[in-house]
Protein backbone atom coordinates (compact mmCIF):
# COMPACT_ATOMS: atom_id res chain seq x y z
CA UNK A 1 0.00 0.00 0.00
CA UNK A 2 2.92 2.31 0.54
CA UNK A 3 5.07 2.02 -2.43
CA UNK A 4 6.06 5.11 -4.32
CA UNK A 5 6.85 5.11 -7.83
CA UNK A 6 10.48 6.36 -6.33
CA UNK A 7 12.49 8.73 -7.99
CA UNK A 8 10.63 10.85 -11.03
CA UNK A 9 11.89 13.54 -12.97
CA UNK A 10 9.89 16.22 -14.88
CA UNK A 11 9.78 16.71 -18.63
CA UNK A 12 9.55 19.28 -20.77
CA UNK A 13 7.64 19.42 -24.01
CA UNK A 14 7.73 22.54 -26.42
CA UNK A 15 5.43 23.39 -28.81
CA UNK A 16 5.58 25.26 -31.58
CA UNK A 17 2.07 25.18 -33.28
CA UNK A 18 0.29 28.45 -32.58
CA UNK A 19 -2.80 27.92 -29.88
CA UNK A 20 -5.52 30.12 -30.47
CA UNK A 21 -7.55 29.90 -26.74
CA UNK A 22 -11.16 31.30 -26.48
CA UNK A 23 -10.78 34.67 -26.42
CA UNK A 24 -9.07 34.88 -29.72
CA UNK A 25 -5.60 35.59 -27.80
CA UNK A 26 -2.86 33.28 -29.70
CA UNK A 27 -0.03 31.80 -28.02
CA UNK A 28 2.36 31.23 -30.91
CA UNK A 29 4.80 28.88 -29.21
CA UNK A 30 4.48 27.24 -25.49
CA UNK A 31 6.04 24.68 -23.10
CA UNK A 32 4.88 21.76 -20.76
CA UNK A 33 5.78 20.52 -17.99
CA UNK A 34 4.80 17.09 -17.56
CA UNK A 35 6.10 13.78 -15.43
CA UNK A 36 4.79 10.33 -16.03
CA UNK A 37 4.84 6.84 -14.33
CA UNK A 38 4.79 3.13 -15.46
CA UNK A 39 5.14 2.02 -18.72
CA UNK A 40 2.87 2.76 -21.74
CA UNK A 41 2.01 -0.65 -23.34
CA UNK A 42 3.04 -2.08 -27.05
CA UNK A 43 -1.01 -0.72 -27.92
CA UNK A 44 -0.75 2.57 -25.77
CA UNK A 45 -3.64 1.70 -24.61
CA UNK A 46 -3.21 2.37 -20.79
CA UNK A 47 -2.58 5.66 -20.58
CA UNK A 48 -4.20 7.70 -18.08
CA UNK A 49 -4.24 11.55 -17.41
CA UNK A 50 -4.41 13.01 -14.54
CA UNK A 51 -6.03 16.96 -14.05
CA UNK A 52 -4.73 19.06 -11.69
CA UNK A 53 -6.52 21.76 -9.65
CA UNK A 54 -6.41 25.34 -8.76
CA UNK A 55 -2.98 24.98 -7.36
CA UNK A 56 -1.72 21.60 -8.69
CA UNK A 57 0.62 20.85 -11.34
CA UNK A 58 2.63 17.95 -12.79
CA UNK A 59 4.78 16.35 -9.63
CA UNK A 60 1.89 14.27 -8.75
CA UNK A 61 3.74 11.32 -7.82
CA UNK A 62 7.04 9.82 -6.38
CA UNK A 63 9.76 12.05 -5.48
CA UNK A 64 12.40 14.12 -6.76
CA UNK A 65 16.32 12.24 -6.53
CA UNK A 66 18.01 15.69 -5.27
CA UNK A 67 15.15 16.42 -2.39
CA UNK A 68 12.98 13.19 -1.26
CA UNK A 69 10.93 15.28 0.87
CA UNK A 70 9.03 16.86 -2.27
CA UNK A 71 6.69 14.41 -2.89
CA UNK A 72 4.12 14.33 -5.51
CA UNK A 73 0.30 15.68 -4.54
CA UNK A 74 -1.25 12.66 -5.01
CA UNK A 75 0.78 9.99 -4.01
CA UNK A 76 -1.42 8.84 -1.44
CA UNK A 77 -3.39 7.43 -4.88
CA UNK A 78 -0.89 7.05 -7.77
CA UNK A 79 1.59 4.05 -7.31
CA UNK A 80 2.59 0.60 -7.44
CA UNK A 81 -0.60 -1.39 -5.99
CA UNK A 82 -2.27 1.89 -5.76
CA UNK A 83 -5.91 2.76 -6.95
CA UNK A 84 -3.96 4.21 -9.90
CA UNK A 85 -1.72 1.96 -10.41
CA UNK A 86 1.31 2.68 -12.36
CA UNK A 87 2.14 -1.22 -12.45
CA UNK A 88 -0.65 -1.55 -15.08
CA UNK A 89 -1.42 2.19 -16.18
CA UNK A 90 0.94 4.70 -18.01
CA UNK A 91 0.07 7.59 -15.88
CA UNK A 92 0.41 11.49 -17.12
CA UNK A 93 0.89 14.22 -14.62
CA UNK A 94 1.10 17.75 -15.94
CA UNK A 95 1.42 21.71 -15.13
CA UNK A 96 -1.27 23.42 -17.10
CA UNK A 97 -0.81 26.47 -19.75
CA UNK A 98 -0.52 29.51 -17.38
CA UNK A 99 1.16 27.24 -14.48
CA UNK A 100 3.92 28.70 -12.13
CA UNK A 101 5.76 24.93 -11.95
CA UNK A 102 7.40 25.59 -15.32
CA UNK A 103 4.53 24.72 -18.37
CA UNK A 104 4.09 28.21 -20.08
CA UNK A 105 2.53 30.90 -17.86
CA UNK A 106 2.44 34.59 -16.56
CA UNK A 107 5.91 34.10 -15.15
CA UNK A 108 7.75 32.97 -18.05
CA UNK A 109 9.62 35.00 -20.05
CA UNK A 110 8.03 36.03 -23.29
CA UNK A 111 10.29 35.42 -26.04
CA UNK A 112 9.03 38.00 -28.09
CA UNK A 113 9.85 40.93 -25.27
CA UNK A 114 12.59 39.31 -23.09
CA UNK A 115 10.07 39.81 -20.24
CA UNK A 116 7.80 37.91 -18.13
CA UNK A 117 4.35 37.94 -20.03
CA UNK A 118 2.57 38.93 -16.79
CA UNK A 119 -0.28 40.80 -17.28
CA UNK A 120 -0.26 39.84 -21.24
CA UNK A 121 -0.52 36.11 -20.89
CA UNK A 122 -3.89 35.49 -22.13
CA UNK A 123 -7.14 34.10 -19.80
CA UNK A 124 -7.27 30.42 -20.45
CA UNK A 125 -10.09 27.90 -20.09
CA UNK A 126 -10.68 24.49 -19.58
CA UNK A 127 -11.50 24.23 -23.09
CA UNK A 128 -8.05 25.44 -23.55
CA UNK A 129 -6.09 23.24 -21.32
CA UNK A 130 -7.60 20.14 -23.04
CA UNK A 131 -6.98 21.52 -26.34
CA UNK A 132 -3.44 21.70 -25.24
CA UNK A 133 -3.20 18.47 -23.26
CA UNK A 134 -4.23 16.63 -25.91
CA UNK A 135 -1.43 18.38 -28.19
CA UNK A 136 0.54 16.69 -25.65
CA UNK A 137 -1.18 13.35 -26.17
CA UNK A 138 -0.06 13.48 -29.37
CA UNK A 139 3.74 14.03 -28.90
CA UNK A 140 3.42 10.86 -26.36
CA UNK A 141 1.52 8.72 -29.46
CA UNK A 142 -1.47 8.74 -27.43
CA UNK A 143 -4.50 9.15 -29.47
CA UNK A 144 -6.68 7.46 -26.73
CA UNK A 145 -6.79 7.57 -23.45
CA UNK A 146 -8.06 4.98 -20.98
CA UNK A 147 -8.78 7.04 -18.59
CA UNK A 148 -8.58 11.13 -17.83
CA UNK A 149 -8.71 11.64 -13.99
CA UNK A 150 -9.59 14.74 -11.92
CA UNK A 151 -10.58 16.37 -8.75
CA UNK A 152 -12.41 19.67 -8.75
CA UNK A 153 -11.16 21.80 -11.18
CA UNK A 154 -9.18 19.04 -12.49
CA UNK A 155 -12.91 16.70 -12.88
CA UNK A 156 -13.95 19.71 -14.72
CA UNK A 157 -11.04 19.44 -17.56
CA UNK A 158 -12.06 15.63 -17.01
CA UNK A 159 -15.49 16.22 -18.03
CA UNK A 160 -14.37 18.64 -21.15
CA UNK A 161 -12.16 15.85 -22.76
CA UNK A 162 -15.54 13.66 -23.14
CA UNK A 163 -16.87 17.02 -24.72
CA UNK A 164 -14.25 18.30 -26.91
CA UNK A 165 -12.43 14.67 -27.87
CA UNK A 166 -15.58 12.03 -27.59
CA UNK A 167 -13.26 9.53 -29.22
CA UNK A 168 -9.82 9.89 -27.46
CA UNK A 169 -11.42 9.09 -23.94
CA UNK A 170 -12.73 5.60 -22.94
CA UNK A 171 -13.33 6.50 -19.22
CA UNK A 172 -13.99 10.22 -17.26
CA UNK A 173 -13.48 10.01 -13.47
CA UNK A 174 -14.68 13.41 -12.37
CA UNK A 175 -14.64 14.06 -8.26
CA UNK A 176 -15.54 16.74 -6.20
CA UNK A 177 -16.52 18.41 -9.13
CA UNK A 178 -19.51 20.68 -11.09
CA UNK A 179 -20.95 21.39 -13.95
CA UNK A 180 -20.42 25.02 -13.82
CA UNK A 181 -19.51 27.21 -10.71
CA UNK A 182 -22.51 28.43 -8.68
CA UNK A 183 -22.65 32.89 -7.72
CA UNK A 184 -22.05 31.60 -4.24
CA UNK A 185 -18.50 30.01 -5.87
CA UNK A 186 -17.51 32.66 -8.16
CA UNK A 187 -18.05 34.88 -5.64
CA UNK A 188 -15.68 33.26 -3.54
CA UNK A 189 -13.13 33.43 -6.50
CA UNK A 190 -13.55 37.04 -6.80
CA UNK A 191 -12.97 38.16 -3.24
CA UNK A 192 -9.67 36.51 -3.68
CA UNK A 193 -9.22 37.60 -6.99
CA UNK A 194 -9.59 41.52 -5.12
CA UNK A 195 -7.31 40.79 -2.65
CA UNK A 196 -4.26 39.93 -5.33
CA UNK A 197 -5.71 43.01 -7.66
CA UNK A 198 -5.90 45.66 -4.83
CA UNK A 199 -2.53 44.44 -3.69
CA UNK A 200 -0.04 47.72 -4.04
CA UNK A 201 2.74 45.41 -5.22
CA UNK A 202 0.48 43.54 -7.77
CA UNK A 203 1.51 46.21 -10.28
CA UNK A 204 -1.42 45.26 -12.53
CA UNK A 205 0.49 42.00 -13.16
CA UNK A 206 3.70 43.52 -14.46
CA UNK A 207 4.94 43.21 -10.86
CA UNK A 208 7.69 40.93 -12.07
CA UNK A 209 9.67 44.18 -12.84
CA UNK A 210 9.49 45.86 -10.03
CA UNK A 211 10.61 42.85 -8.25
CA UNK A 212 8.13 42.63 -5.81
CA UNK A 213 5.27 39.76 -5.03
CA UNK A 214 1.54 40.66 -3.66
CA UNK A 215 2.23 38.53 -0.74
CA UNK A 216 -0.54 39.89 0.79
CA UNK A 217 -2.74 39.30 -1.99
CA UNK A 218 -1.89 35.99 -2.44
CA UNK A 219 -2.00 35.18 1.19
CA UNK A 220 -5.53 36.37 1.98
CA UNK A 221 -6.71 34.56 -1.03
CA UNK A 222 -5.46 31.16 -0.15
CA UNK A 223 -6.45 31.77 3.22
CA UNK A 224 -10.19 32.52 2.05
CA UNK A 225 -10.26 29.75 -0.40
CA UNK A 226 -8.79 27.22 2.40
CA UNK A 227 -11.60 27.72 4.55
CA UNK A 228 -13.97 26.82 2.00
CA UNK A 229 -12.27 24.16 0.95
CA UNK A 230 -12.68 22.45 4.79
CA UNK A 231 -15.70 21.74 6.32
CA UNK A 232 -17.19 23.04 9.64
CA UNK A 233 -17.11 19.83 11.02
CA UNK A 234 -13.22 19.49 10.40
CA UNK A 235 -12.12 23.06 11.30
CA UNK A 236 -14.31 22.25 14.78
CA UNK A 237 -12.36 19.11 15.19
CA UNK A 238 -8.86 20.07 14.45
CA UNK A 239 -8.91 23.60 16.20
CA UNK A 240 -11.68 24.27 17.85
CA UNK A 241 -11.45 27.91 19.72
CA UNK A 242 -8.25 26.38 21.39
CA UNK A 243 -5.50 29.43 21.90
CA UNK A 244 -2.16 29.66 21.38
CA UNK A 245 -0.92 31.15 24.15
CA UNK A 246 -4.22 29.42 26.45
CA UNK A 247 -5.11 32.53 27.32
CA UNK A 248 -6.74 35.85 25.82
CA UNK A 249 -4.09 39.01 24.80
CA UNK A 250 -6.95 41.31 23.81
CA UNK A 251 -4.97 41.90 20.52
CA UNK A 252 -5.44 41.22 17.11
CA UNK A 253 -2.12 39.34 16.89
CA UNK A 254 -2.83 35.68 16.33
CA UNK A 255 -4.97 34.04 19.08
CA UNK A 256 -6.68 31.54 18.60
CA UNK A 257 -5.52 28.02 16.68
CA UNK A 258 -6.94 28.32 13.81
CA UNK A 259 -5.59 31.88 13.05
CA UNK A 260 -2.26 30.72 12.77
CA UNK A 261 -2.77 27.34 10.81
CA UNK A 262 -4.60 29.93 8.04
CA UNK A 263 -1.45 32.08 8.19
CA UNK A 264 0.66 29.90 8.06
CA UNK A 265 -1.04 27.94 4.99
CA UNK A 266 -1.33 31.71 3.66
CA UNK A 267 2.57 32.70 3.99
CA UNK A 268 3.63 29.05 2.73
CA UNK A 269 1.80 29.10 -0.59
CA UNK A 270 2.21 33.01 -1.09
CA UNK A 271 6.24 31.70 -1.21
CA UNK A 272 5.85 29.83 -4.20
CA UNK A 273 2.92 30.37 -5.99
CA UNK A 274 2.08 33.05 -8.72
CA UNK A 275 -0.48 35.70 -8.10
CA UNK A 276 -1.42 35.96 -11.88
CA UNK A 277 -1.42 32.10 -12.53
CA UNK A 278 -4.29 32.15 -9.15
CA UNK A 279 -6.10 34.54 -10.97
CA UNK A 280 -5.92 32.22 -14.15
CA UNK A 281 -7.06 29.50 -12.35
CA UNK A 282 -10.14 30.70 -10.91
CA UNK A 283 -11.05 32.52 -13.72
CA UNK A 284 -10.88 29.24 -15.86
CA UNK A 285 -13.16 27.95 -12.58
CA UNK A 286 -15.65 30.68 -12.85
CA UNK A 287 -15.66 30.27 -16.66
CA UNK A 288 -16.39 26.67 -17.23
CA UNK A 289 -19.98 26.20 -18.07
CA UNK A 290 -20.34 23.48 -21.27
CA UNK A 291 -24.11 24.24 -21.21
CA UNK A 292 -23.81 27.96 -21.97
CA UNK A 293 -23.78 28.10 -25.45
CA UNK A 294 -27.03 25.79 -25.22
CA UNK A 295 -29.34 27.48 -23.29
CA UNK A 296 -28.16 26.25 -20.06
CA UNK A 297 -29.33 23.02 -20.97
CA UNK A 298 -26.49 20.06 -19.21
CA UNK A 299 -28.31 17.13 -21.17
CA UNK A 300 -27.77 18.63 -24.22
CA UNK A 301 -24.27 19.58 -23.78
CA UNK A 302 -23.56 15.99 -22.66
CA UNK A 303 -24.99 14.50 -25.62
CA UNK A 304 -21.46 14.15 -27.88
CA UNK A 305 -19.94 12.25 -24.84
CA UNK A 306 -19.08 8.58 -25.22
CA UNK A 307 -16.87 8.27 -22.53
CA UNK A 308 -17.86 6.32 -19.20
CA UNK A 309 -17.93 7.78 -16.36
CA UNK A 310 -17.32 7.12 -12.49
CA UNK A 311 -18.62 10.52 -10.77
CA UNK A 312 -17.56 10.65 -6.95
CA UNK A 313 -18.71 13.41 -4.24
CA UNK A 314 -17.75 13.70 -0.49
CA UNK A 315 -20.43 14.37 1.69
CA UNK A 316 -18.95 17.23 3.79
CA UNK A 317 -17.65 19.39 0.54
CA UNK A 318 -20.01 22.50 0.59
CA UNK A 319 -17.41 24.01 -2.14
CA UNK A 320 -18.42 21.21 -4.71
CA UNK A 321 -21.43 19.72 -3.18
CA UNK A 322 -22.97 16.22 -4.11
CA UNK A 323 -25.54 17.77 -5.40
CA UNK A 324 -23.38 19.64 -8.26
CA UNK A 325 -22.33 16.25 -8.74
CA UNK A 326 -25.75 14.37 -8.79
CA UNK A 327 -26.56 17.06 -11.71
CA UNK A 328 -23.63 15.83 -13.88
CA UNK A 329 -24.68 12.28 -13.09
CA UNK A 330 -28.69 13.67 -14.32
CA UNK A 331 -27.28 14.72 -17.55
CA UNK A 332 -25.52 11.70 -18.36
CA UNK A 333 -28.25 9.30 -17.37
CA UNK A 334 -30.28 11.42 -19.71
CA UNK A 335 -27.86 10.40 -22.47
CA UNK A 336 -27.94 6.83 -21.88
CA UNK A 337 -24.21 7.30 -20.74
CA UNK A 338 -22.54 4.74 -18.47
CA UNK A 339 -22.27 5.91 -15.20
CA UNK A 340 -21.93 5.06 -11.11
CA UNK A 341 -22.12 7.79 -8.34
CA UNK A 342 -20.22 7.38 -5.10
CA UNK A 343 -20.94 9.96 -2.73
CA UNK A 344 -18.17 9.34 -0.19
CA UNK A 345 -18.85 10.13 3.94
CA UNK A 346 -16.10 12.43 4.81
CA UNK A 347 -15.65 14.75 7.20
CA UNK A 348 -12.86 16.95 5.57
CA UNK A 349 -14.60 19.01 3.21
CA UNK A 350 -13.64 19.32 -0.32
CA UNK A 351 -10.10 18.75 0.49
CA UNK A 352 -11.40 15.35 0.86
CA UNK A 353 -10.74 14.19 -2.71
CA UNK A 354 -7.13 14.71 -1.65
CA UNK A 355 -7.35 12.59 1.38
CA UNK A 356 -7.07 9.13 2.10
CA UNK A 357 -10.29 7.32 3.02
CA UNK A 358 -10.92 3.92 2.70
CA UNK A 359 -14.22 3.63 0.70
CA UNK A 360 -13.14 6.47 -1.73
CA UNK A 361 -9.52 4.59 -2.41
CA UNK A 362 -12.25 1.30 -2.81
CA UNK A 363 -14.33 2.67 -4.95
CA UNK A 364 -11.08 4.22 -7.02
CA UNK A 365 -9.51 0.73 -6.81
CA UNK A 366 -12.42 -1.52 -8.55
CA UNK A 367 -13.07 0.79 -11.07
CA UNK A 368 -9.84 1.02 -12.47
CA UNK A 369 -9.38 -2.21 -12.32
CA UNK A 370 -12.36 -2.80 -14.17
CA UNK A 371 -10.58 -0.43 -16.92
CA UNK A 372 -7.37 -1.94 -16.71
CA UNK A 373 -9.11 -5.20 -17.25
CA UNK A 374 -10.80 -3.98 -20.21
CA UNK A 375 -7.40 -2.80 -21.88
CA UNK A 376 -6.24 -6.56 -21.84
CA UNK A 377 -9.43 -8.14 -23.26
CA UNK B 1 -21.33 -17.55 -11.35
CA UNK B 2 -24.77 -17.55 -13.18
CA UNK B 3 -26.17 -20.51 -12.02
CA UNK B 4 -25.00 -19.89 -8.50
CA UNK B 5 -26.88 -17.02 -8.31
CA UNK B 6 -30.05 -18.28 -9.67
CA UNK B 7 -29.69 -20.86 -6.80
CA UNK B 8 -29.45 -18.45 -3.95
CA UNK B 9 -31.85 -16.09 -5.30
CA UNK B 10 -34.85 -18.34 -7.89
CA UNK B 11 -36.60 -15.17 -8.10
CA UNK B 12 -33.82 -13.59 -10.42
CA UNK B 13 -34.50 -16.49 -13.10
CA UNK B 14 -38.15 -15.57 -13.10
CA UNK B 15 -37.36 -11.73 -13.58
CA UNK B 16 -34.58 -12.83 -16.45
CA UNK B 17 -37.29 -14.74 -18.36
CA UNK B 18 -39.87 -11.64 -17.99
CA UNK B 19 -36.82 -8.89 -20.02
CA UNK B 20 -36.47 -9.39 -23.81
CA UNK B 21 -32.53 -8.92 -24.73
CA UNK B 22 -31.42 -5.16 -25.20
CA UNK B 23 -34.01 -3.92 -22.58
CA UNK B 24 -32.90 -1.22 -19.92
CA UNK B 25 -32.98 -1.50 -16.58
CA UNK B 26 -33.47 0.45 -13.75
CA UNK B 27 -32.81 -2.12 -10.07
CA UNK B 28 -33.68 -0.17 -7.18
CA UNK B 29 -31.73 -1.52 -4.05
CA UNK B 30 -29.43 -3.51 -6.24
CA UNK B 31 -27.29 -4.70 -3.61
CA UNK B 32 -23.85 -5.97 -5.10
CA UNK B 33 -25.01 -5.71 -8.70
CA UNK B 34 -26.02 -9.81 -9.00
CA UNK B 35 -28.88 -9.58 -10.57
CA UNK B 36 -27.99 -6.38 -13.20
CA UNK B 37 -25.19 -8.21 -13.89
CA UNK B 38 -26.68 -11.58 -14.20
CA UNK B 39 -28.93 -9.68 -16.67
CA UNK B 40 -26.22 -8.12 -19.00
CA UNK B 41 -24.53 -11.10 -19.11
CA UNK B 42 -27.76 -13.49 -20.18
CA UNK B 43 -30.09 -10.43 -21.70
CA UNK B 44 -27.48 -7.75 -22.54
CA UNK B 45 -29.75 -4.98 -20.82
CA UNK B 46 -28.62 -1.46 -20.35
CA UNK B 47 -28.85 -1.12 -16.62
CA UNK B 48 -28.12 0.92 -13.32
CA UNK B 49 -28.59 -0.02 -9.84
CA UNK B 50 -29.78 2.31 -7.04
CA UNK B 51 -27.99 1.67 -3.97
CA UNK B 52 -27.46 3.35 -0.27
CA UNK B 53 -24.44 1.15 1.27
CA UNK B 54 -20.81 1.68 0.44
CA UNK B 55 -20.10 -1.50 0.49
CA UNK B 56 -22.52 -2.49 -2.01
CA UNK B 57 -21.42 0.33 -4.35
CA UNK B 58 -18.07 -0.40 -4.34
CA UNK B 59 -19.09 -4.22 -4.81
CA UNK B 60 -21.42 -3.09 -7.80
CA UNK B 61 -18.53 -1.30 -9.30
CA UNK B 62 -16.06 -4.33 -9.29
CA UNK B 63 -18.99 -6.05 -11.15
CA UNK B 64 -18.70 -3.49 -13.68
CA UNK B 65 -22.50 -2.93 -12.91
CA UNK B 66 -23.72 1.16 -13.29
CA UNK B 67 -24.74 2.68 -9.55
CA UNK B 68 -26.09 5.19 -8.38
CA UNK B 69 -25.38 6.20 -4.72
CA UNK B 70 -28.41 7.24 -3.63
CA UNK B 71 -31.43 6.41 -0.93
CA UNK B 72 -33.99 4.69 -3.52
CA UNK B 73 -37.39 6.49 -2.07
CA UNK B 74 -35.90 9.71 -2.59
CA UNK B 75 -32.89 9.00 -5.63
CA UNK B 76 -35.58 7.89 -7.95
CA UNK B 77 -36.88 11.49 -8.35
CA UNK B 78 -33.85 12.12 -10.34
CA UNK B 79 -35.14 10.00 -13.01
CA UNK B 80 -37.29 10.92 -15.96
CA UNK B 81 -40.59 9.84 -16.88
CA UNK B 82 -40.73 6.51 -18.90
CA UNK B 83 -36.91 6.24 -19.19
CA UNK B 84 -36.62 3.19 -18.51
CA UNK B 85 -37.67 -0.17 -20.17
CA UNK B 86 -38.21 -2.24 -16.32
CA UNK B 87 -37.61 -0.73 -13.18
CA UNK B 88 -37.41 -3.29 -10.59
CA UNK B 89 -37.64 -3.43 -6.78
CA UNK B 90 -36.56 -7.13 -5.33
CA UNK B 91 -37.08 -8.14 -2.05
CA UNK B 92 -36.86 -4.44 -1.01
CA UNK B 93 -40.81 -3.66 -1.03
CA UNK B 94 -41.50 -4.59 2.38
CA UNK B 95 -38.43 -2.42 3.85
CA UNK B 96 -39.52 1.01 2.07
CA UNK B 97 -41.40 3.87 4.57
CA UNK B 98 -43.55 5.32 1.11
CA UNK B 99 -44.66 2.30 -0.21
CA UNK B 100 -47.79 3.65 -2.06
CA UNK B 101 -45.34 6.59 -3.37
CA UNK B 102 -42.68 4.16 -4.44
CA UNK B 103 -45.13 2.35 -6.41
CA UNK B 104 -46.20 5.35 -8.18
CA UNK B 105 -42.47 6.17 -9.29
CA UNK B 106 -41.81 2.93 -10.50
CA UNK B 107 -44.75 3.12 -12.98
CA UNK B 108 -43.68 6.72 -13.50
CA UNK B 109 -39.80 5.93 -14.36
CA UNK B 110 -40.88 2.63 -15.89
CA UNK B 111 -42.71 1.46 -18.68
CA UNK B 112 -43.08 -1.89 -16.77
CA UNK B 113 -41.85 -2.57 -13.32
CA UNK B 114 -41.19 -5.82 -11.80
CA UNK B 115 -41.58 -6.28 -7.53
CA UNK B 116 -41.06 -9.29 -5.72
CA UNK B 117 -41.34 -9.60 -2.12
CA UNK B 118 -41.92 -12.21 0.61
CA UNK B 119 -45.58 -13.66 0.77
CA UNK B 120 -46.67 -12.74 4.60
CA UNK B 121 -50.13 -14.88 3.77
CA UNK B 122 -47.62 -17.91 3.23
CA UNK B 123 -49.06 -20.53 5.52
CA UNK B 124 -45.89 -21.03 7.38
CA UNK B 125 -46.32 -17.25 8.19
CA UNK B 126 -50.18 -17.78 8.81
CA UNK B 127 -49.26 -20.76 11.26
CA UNK B 128 -46.44 -18.75 13.49
CA UNK B 129 -48.75 -16.08 13.85
CA UNK B 130 -51.85 -18.32 15.30
CA UNK B 131 -49.16 -19.78 17.31
CA UNK B 132 -48.78 -16.51 19.06
CA UNK B 133 -45.54 -15.61 17.44
CA UNK B 134 -44.22 -13.30 14.31
CA UNK B 135 -42.97 -15.16 11.71
CA UNK B 136 -39.20 -16.24 11.59
CA UNK B 137 -37.95 -17.86 8.33
CA UNK B 138 -35.70 -17.94 5.42
CA UNK B 139 -37.63 -15.21 3.50
CA UNK B 140 -38.06 -13.00 7.27
CA UNK B 141 -35.35 -13.89 8.49
CA UNK B 142 -35.60 -11.36 11.24
CA UNK B 143 -36.73 -11.01 14.52
CA UNK B 144 -39.88 -8.65 15.11
CA UNK B 145 -37.32 -5.98 17.20
CA UNK B 146 -34.85 -6.33 14.28
CA UNK B 147 -36.57 -6.27 11.07
CA UNK B 148 -35.99 -3.54 8.22
CA UNK B 149 -39.18 -5.00 7.11
CA UNK B 150 -42.40 -2.24 7.93
CA UNK B 151 -44.11 -3.18 5.05
CA UNK B 152 -45.37 -6.99 4.91
CA UNK B 153 -48.45 -8.14 2.88
CA UNK B 154 -50.04 -10.98 1.11
CA UNK B 155 -50.32 -11.15 -2.44
CA UNK B 156 -53.69 -10.66 -2.40
CA UNK B 157 -52.67 -6.96 -0.38
CA UNK B 158 -50.56 -6.56 -2.83
CA UNK B 159 -53.17 -6.80 -5.98
CA UNK B 160 -55.27 -4.55 -4.00
CA UNK B 161 -52.81 -1.70 -4.04
CA UNK B 162 -52.08 -1.73 -7.51
CA UNK B 163 -55.75 -2.09 -8.39
CA UNK B 164 -55.92 1.03 -5.77
CA UNK B 165 -53.31 3.08 -7.96
CA UNK B 166 -54.61 1.70 -11.24
CA UNK B 167 -51.69 -0.55 -11.94
CA UNK B 168 -52.31 -3.20 -13.93
CA UNK B 169 -50.88 -6.94 -13.05
CA UNK B 170 -48.98 -8.44 -16.60
CA UNK B 171 -47.58 -11.22 -14.87
CA UNK B 172 -47.03 -13.31 -11.57
CA UNK B 173 -44.97 -15.52 -11.11
CA UNK B 174 -44.89 -17.40 -7.20
CA UNK B 175 -42.75 -19.71 -5.61
CA UNK B 176 -41.79 -21.62 -2.24
CA UNK B 177 -39.14 -23.67 -1.97
CA UNK B 178 -36.97 -23.01 -5.05
CA UNK B 179 -40.32 -24.55 -7.05
CA UNK B 180 -42.86 -22.67 -8.81
CA UNK B 181 -46.46 -22.69 -6.98
CA UNK B 182 -50.03 -23.06 -9.22
CA UNK B 183 -53.44 -23.50 -6.31
CA UNK B 184 -53.56 -21.59 -4.01
CA UNK B 185 -50.48 -19.39 -4.13
CA UNK B 186 -51.94 -16.82 -1.63
CA UNK B 187 -51.37 -19.31 1.09
CA UNK B 188 -48.48 -22.13 -0.43
CA UNK B 189 -46.10 -19.27 -2.21
CA UNK B 190 -43.40 -17.91 0.25
CA UNK B 191 -41.69 -15.73 -2.24
CA UNK B 192 -44.18 -13.68 -5.33
CA UNK B 193 -42.98 -11.56 -8.34
CA UNK B 194 -45.11 -9.25 -10.26
CA UNK B 195 -45.02 -7.97 -13.50
CA UNK B 196 -46.94 -4.64 -14.22
CA UNK B 197 -47.50 -1.47 -15.44
CA UNK B 198 -50.00 1.59 -15.01
CA UNK B 199 -53.56 1.04 -16.93
CA UNK B 200 -54.10 3.82 -19.32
Amino acid sequence: MNASVGIVSAQRASFDTPLTVKSGAVLPRYELMYETYGTLNAGKSNAILICHALSGHHHVAGFYADNEKNIGWWDNMVGPGKPIDTEKFFVIGLNNLGGCHGSTGPSSIDPQTGKPYGASFPVVTVEDWVESQARLATLLGITQFAAVIGGSLGGMQAMQWALSYPERVRHVLAIASAPHLTAQNIAFNDVARNAILTDPDFHSGDFYQHGVVPTRGLRLARMLGHITYLSDDAMADKFGRELRSGKLNFSFDIEFQIESYLRYQGDKFAAYFDANTYLLMTKALDYFDPARELDGNLNRAFAAAKAKFLVVSFTTDWRFSPGRSREIVHALLHNKLDVSYAEISSQHGHDSFLMDDEQYFSVMRNYLDRVAQEGVA
Amino acid sequence: MNSSIIESRPDFAAIAAWIPPGSSVLDLGCGDGSLLRYLRETREVQGYGVEISDANIAACIANNVNVIQSDLESGIADFENQSFDFVILSQTLQATRHTEALMNEIVRVGREGIVSFPNFGYWKNRLQVLLGNMPVSDELPYQWYDTPNVHLCTLDDFEFLCAHLHIRVLGRHVMAGGRNVHAMPNLLGSTAVYRFRLDV
